[in-house]
């Protein structure tokens, strides 16, 4: 482990970002935080957490997949993909780092997404331990631990230090381009902060949600349920939960006309919408009580019952804060556990 | 770089023939004149007009047959109407193959077939059925059980004639649905048909069809005495990456196009009925 005084952190971020891009949670003008691009003078965010999550770092809101060039009855097909340069996003919450390994479940398995891919090989993930999580915080339900936050290295801030502690071989790379800078230390005041913290994340209202309902019952049995009815009842279907959520993933692909050629590009996508699963003929989810279901069974059952038992939420909280119904994957685990 | 199975390769269509008044079957290779890649019969290829769409087709061709791979489509939406108003020599977009496809290998070998198609749902078997019939002596008697709302709308209707009828051990049944002039065979639904005919229950079902017969003829199967195992089928619903990851084709924890399209309705038992 190395430390460093907090009171250099810009000489430490113009270091970095003199070697690799560099991005951190900023405060914008509308104080809310989002992760923006470091140049002289930015300042990192001291807020909790962005109001988006850091997927887009990887699985960035619209992707150019390639474009076409059409002349009479020919197509000829361009590749657009180009090496992505080296980068780092420091600030990252334990939340939103164990998002990353959800959506490397997804986009790693075969037949590789290589946008996804080339976008993870060359990004270095810097983490920061949370000190005071929210009350919509309920990652330890996921058995994420905010006070050991995963990434290529983590990041604790205690008692005017930065402790730093590099995790994988990329980790190592980061702390090897500031070590200069760094001396070397003991854990001591980092567990000291872990202790503290581990007993306000105890104490959090949703720090006790069970899963144990979606472990017990059958995928029919869930999706059987006549919760969704009254659950879903008066989601409004605007997808701002699937937009916010650092695991959600589905995407569509679209064509766009540029008038010089067609450019083949995806989007974020949302399970929540109409048009999601509509075709030609018929619609699989034609009611919005299917849709929500969709999502949440996705979360809690699908995916889990095709990865090992994981679920595919980090519990950050983001759905419970930007919901304008107020309805969130913590109701909906609740409302099942009271069975 | 990683290869990029979303980046398509380029098709050339070099035939276009009318099946029915509203089924095309497109003819397609490589720009170099050879097939595009090989498949299983039942897998699907993403088919696309670049500007226009893109969207999954099964590859109704058999994978015995080297020169190219056909795809017989419906006009129904606006990528379908594209591709029925091109002439020979367009080009489109191909990617796949896709999907599991029927067990012809395994289950089947050795095996009783009895197919049952309706309407365009003729589409995905006839690459079954092709196949079964270029290996003979690898499976057992074959019955084909079809039927569509006219005598016009019998898909690959030369082929049933020329072919398929003149096969050995193999037994076709056609339908329409209602009469008319110039048919003397068989009118009625699939349904009552598949009951009339009264299938030897060892036979295995491979079934494809709009989802209202599905439903009628596999209850008529059961009353029949045929179980959930014995039954295959063919699903479809929207896609847009063909490789499980976009999200949206799933029944259940099950994406139909990657673990599907084919499914046993034994595995779809265990599933939602959301299709």
């Amino acid at each position: 482990m190395y430390k460093v005084s907090a009171d250099r952190i810009d000489e430490l971020f113009a270091k970095i970002a003199a070697a690799r891009t560099l991005y951190l949670p900023v405060d914008q003008n509308d104080g809310r935080a989002a992760y923006k691009e470091w140049s002289q003078g930015t300042k990192m965010s001291s807020q909790l957490n962005t109001v988006r999550s850091a997927k887009g770092f990887f699985f960035p809101q619209t992707t150019n997949l390639c474009d076409f060039n059409l002349k009479d009855k020919e197509i000829e097909v361009v590749d657009i993909r180009d090496e992505s340069e080296d980068f780092v996003v420091f600030g990252v919450r334990a939340c939103d780092a164990r998002s990353f390994t959800i959506l490397d479940k997804v986009f790693l398995a075969e037949p590789v997404d290589s946008y996804y891919a080339t976008r993870r090989e060359h990004g270095t993930v810097v983490t920061m331990a949370c000190t005071e999580p929210e009350e919509t915080c309920f990652c330890s339900v996921f058995g994420i631990d905010a006070t050991a936050p995963e990434g290529d290295a983590s990041c604790w801030c205690e008692g005017g230090d930065l402790y730093i502690r590099a995790n994988t071989e990329k980790g190592e790379q980061f702390v090897s381009l500031i070590s200069d800078m760094l001396t070397e230390c003991d854990d001591t005041a980092v567990k000291a902060q872990q202790e503290r913290v581990k007993d306000i994340l105890s104490k959090l209202p949703f720090a006790n949600v069970s899963t144990d309902y979606f472990e017990k019952n059958t995928l029919l049995d869930v999706f059987n349920s006549e919760k969704w009815a009254k659950l879903s009842e008066s989601c409004l279907a605007c997808g701002t939960c699937t937009f916010v959520c650092p695991t959600c993933q589905c995407y569509d692909i679209k064509d766009f006309d540029t008038g010089h050629g067609i450019k083949r590009y995806r989007t974020w996508d949302s399970c929540m919408y109409a048009d999601f699963t509509k075709m030609a003929a018929a619609n699989s989810r034609n009611t919005q009580m299917q849709r929500f279901r969709q999502r949440f069974m996705h979360k809690l059952v699908y995916f889990p019952d095709n990865n090992n038992g994981e679920y595919g939420c980090v519990g950050c909280g983001r759905c419970l804060v930007r919901c304008p119904i107020s309805m969130n994957i913590v109701k909906v685990m609740k409302s099942f556990g009271e069975e | 770089m990683h290869n990029e199975t979303l980046i398509p390769r380029i098709g050339v269509v070099t035939d276009i023939r009318q099946d029915t008044p509203d089924v095309k079957t497109f003819r397609v290779v490589g720009t170099d004149g050879k097939k595009l890649f090989e498949h299983i019969p039942g897998q699907c290829a993403m088919v696309s007009m670049p500007g226009v769409g893109e969207g999954m087709f099964s590859i109704t061709s058999s994978p015995t047959n080297t020169e190219f791979m056909e795809f017989s489509i419906k006009k129904c939406g606006t990528l379908t109407s594209w591709l029925h108003s091109m002439d020979v020599g367009q080009q489109i977009t191909v990617r796949g193959p896709y999907g599991n496809g029927f067990p012809v290998e395994t289950t089947f070998k050795g095996k009783n077939l009895l197919f049952i198609a309706g309407g365009i749902g003729l589409a995905p078997l006839r690459s079954v059925i092709n196949y079964v019939r270029d290996k003979r002596e690898n499976y057992g008697s074959v019955q084909i059980v079809y039927g569509s709302r006219s005598k016009d709308d019998l898909v690959d209707y030369q082929e049933i004639i020329d072919e398929w009828m003149k096969c050995p051990d193999t037994e076709v049944n056609l339908t329409i649905d209602r009469e008319q002039e110039g048919w003397d065979g068989h009118v009625g639904f699939i349904p009552n048909y598949v009951k009339e005919l009264q299938p030897d229950t060892s036979k295995t079902v491979v079934m494809c069809g709009p989802p209202i017969m599905i439903k009628f003829t596999l209850a008529g199967l059961k009353e029949l005495g045929f179980t959930d195992t014995n039954v295959f089928t063919t699903m479809e619903l929207r896609m847009k990456c063909a490789i499980g990851k976009c999200g949206r084709c799933n029944i259940g924890n099950k994406y139909v196009c990657k673990d599907g399209p084919v499914f046993s309705f034994d595995q779809l038992s265990e599933l939602p009925n959301e299709y």
